[in-house]
């Protein structure tokens, strides 16, 4: 579904994603590890198209998006959930989840999805009304990942939804991401929790200094000594 | 002055501030969103309504077009100017240092000002009395129908942008993009076609508050842009640049004040008097009116 081969990516004179592959089936759960700096975000923000890779290619269902605007990438089934949620802060729940529906004019299945991702979140029901920057740190991680579903992604991307979050709700998060998987969206998660990442994804890559260092499927990553060392604390 | 007389010339100055205040107000708004969405003090704006002014003025002279119809006119012409003004000028530099950016503006306003004074020579031009200028007593003050044309215009066309900002699908757009124009560009939103959008909306109301000053005043000159254009950028930051409502209130305020120094004091101390009030906001409230007093988010 997506294929990512040989990119890089540079922040002026800096190299931040060197040479990086990675590839993505349909109907997977792929998680992409790696510490503070590694470059996971860069990745991901140029598989959406907030970047531009200086060379390779990026493949999503047969075409090549590389370099393609964001918002044309958007209307081709890809939708990334930023780190640090971005929420448009000062609008409502409701609008929130409007904006993500942006490309869409089937009044019906918007509809019908909002109420989706309102049984998906109820939390994010009750506060339909509030303006979303009074939200507390969980609710903008599920207001963020309703936003994305209401585009109707076909591969959602996903940059540390766990960040800053009380354990018991990063569980509930990893729950709904593997419910969203199973209701047929393919997903491709970055995490610096390595441990809630491979306990849900098929295949994973360990990236360090804007390489790949490491790939396989998830259980074999997570019984791997450098991974277990350097990851996952022992 | 005895109390009556008083609150006589109070609320005459209140009436000749509110009016003034309107056309503030209308050109302030097209910096706020300008500013709200794009980062940039647009110095060109206040040209735009001197341009909207002239295409008022073409439309109801050489054109023959009735009030209405020429206001139309004008807005929708100096919207067209405003996105190619984006376009040709503003895109090209949006990755550019800022103080690039505002020097690019800077170079647009004087491009405008002495394009005009080539095309239409630099000698004012008497605005066409579209209106019988009729002038209604009401216990002593003074309204008259270019005011109470003013207001009424003003009013529709501030409606009319709140609604498009609150409940259109491009209005909710422009402030997702003013927002967080990353996070707006991840939802699908064509963040060039929006900001063309703001630049059209912003130069049409310009445009307005051009030709109701024509109106208003009867003369127009390629220099009228620069003191209002200044007044309604200091209205802008009155308010909270980057603030919808603040722009309306900011204008209203710098109107009424306006005429209250020009009325108990003298006019030759109004326009130190905006400046005065730019140097307090600065010191005591720098982000306005309406504005929070936070930083950025993290
Ligand atoms: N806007 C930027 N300008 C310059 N360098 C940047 C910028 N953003 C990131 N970098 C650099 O690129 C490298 C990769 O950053 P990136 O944000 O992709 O890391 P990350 O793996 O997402 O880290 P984290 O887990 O902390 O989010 C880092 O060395 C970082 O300093
Ligand atoms: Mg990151």
């Amino acid at each position: 579904m997506l294929k990512v081969e040989h990119i890089d990516v540079f922040y002026g004179a800096i190299h931040a994603v060197k040479d990086l592959s990675i590839e993505v089936a349909q109907g997977e759960i792929v998680t992409l590890i790696g510490s503070n700096g590694a470059g996971k975000s860069t990745t991901l923000r140029t598989i959406s198209g907030l970047m531009k890779p200086k060379s390779g290619t990026i493949v999503f269902e047969d075409k090549n998006i590389a370099g393609v605007p964001a918002h044309k990438i958007v209307a081709s089934g890809l939708c990334q959930v930023p780190e640090g949620r971005h929420v448009f802060a000062n609008m409502t729940v409701l609008e929130n989840l409007e904006m993500g529906a942006y490309l869409r004019s089937d009044k019906d299945g918007i509809a019908k999805d909002m109420e989706d991702v309102f049984q998906k979140f109820p939390r994010l029901l009750e506060r339909k009304e509030q303006v979303s920057g009074t939200l507390s740190g969980g609710e903008q991680q599920m207001l963020a990942m309703g936003r994305a579903l209401m585009s109707r992604p076909r591969l959602l991307l996903l940059d540390e939804p766990s960040m800053g979050l009380a354990p018991l709700l990063v569980k509930e998060i990893f729950h709904i991401i593997q419910e969203i998987n199973a209701a047929g969206t393919t997903v491709l998660l970055v995490e610096q929790n390595a441990n809630m990442a491979l306990s849900i994804a098929a295949k994973a890559y360990v990236l360090e200094t804007g390489k790949i260092v490491l790939a396989g499927t998830a259980q074999e990553l997570a019984s791997s000594e450098a991974v277990r060392k350097a990851y996952l604390g022992g | 002055m005895d109390m009556g007389s008083f609150a006589q010339q109070f609320a005459q100055q209140l009436i000749n501030g509110i009016s003034l205040g309107s056309i503030y107000a209308l050109i302030a708004l097209g910096y706020t969103m300008i500013y709200g969405i794009i980062k940039l003090i647009n110095f060109a704006h206040g040209d735009i309504y001197m341009l909207g002014a002239y295409m008022g003025f073409v439309a109801t002279t050489m054109l023959g077009l009735s009030f209405v119809p020429a206001l139309i006119f004008a807005m929708v012409a100096a919207g067209i100017a405003g996105i190619i003004i984006e376009r040709v000028a503003y895109r090209p530099m949006r990755n550019a240092p800022r103080i690039a950016i505002l020097i690019t503006a800077i170079g647009v306003s004087f491009f405008l000002e002495y394009g005009m004074i080539l095309i239409a020579t630099p000698q004012p031009r008497t605005f066409p009395a579209v209106f019988e200028a009729s002038v209604y007593n009401f216990y002593g003050l003074i309204v008259n129908s270019q005011q109470i044309l003013i207001l009424v215009i003003s009013l529709v066309l501030m409606a009319g942008l709140t609604y498009i900002v609150n409940h259109t699908k491009v209005g909710k757009a422009m402030r997702a993009v003013s927002f967080d124009a990353d996070a707006a560009r991840l939802m699908g939103i064509d963040i060039d076609k929006i900001i063309s959008m703001t630049f059209a909306l912003g130069s049409s109301l310009a445009a307005a508050a051009g030709v109701l000053v024509g109106v208003y005043y009867n003369s127009i000159d390629p220099l009228m842009g620069m003191m209002p254009g200044l007044k309604a950028f200091i209205a802008a930051v009155l308010g909270g640049i980057g603030i919808i409502p603040g722009a309306m209130l900011g204008g209203v305020i710098m109107g009424i004040v306006e005429a209250m120094v020009s009325g108990f004091f003298s006019s030759t101390f109004r326009d130190a008097a905006s400046f005065v009030i730019l140097i307090l906001i600065l010191l005591y409230r720098p982000s306005g009116i309406l504005g929070k007093n936070v930083k950025e988010k993290v």
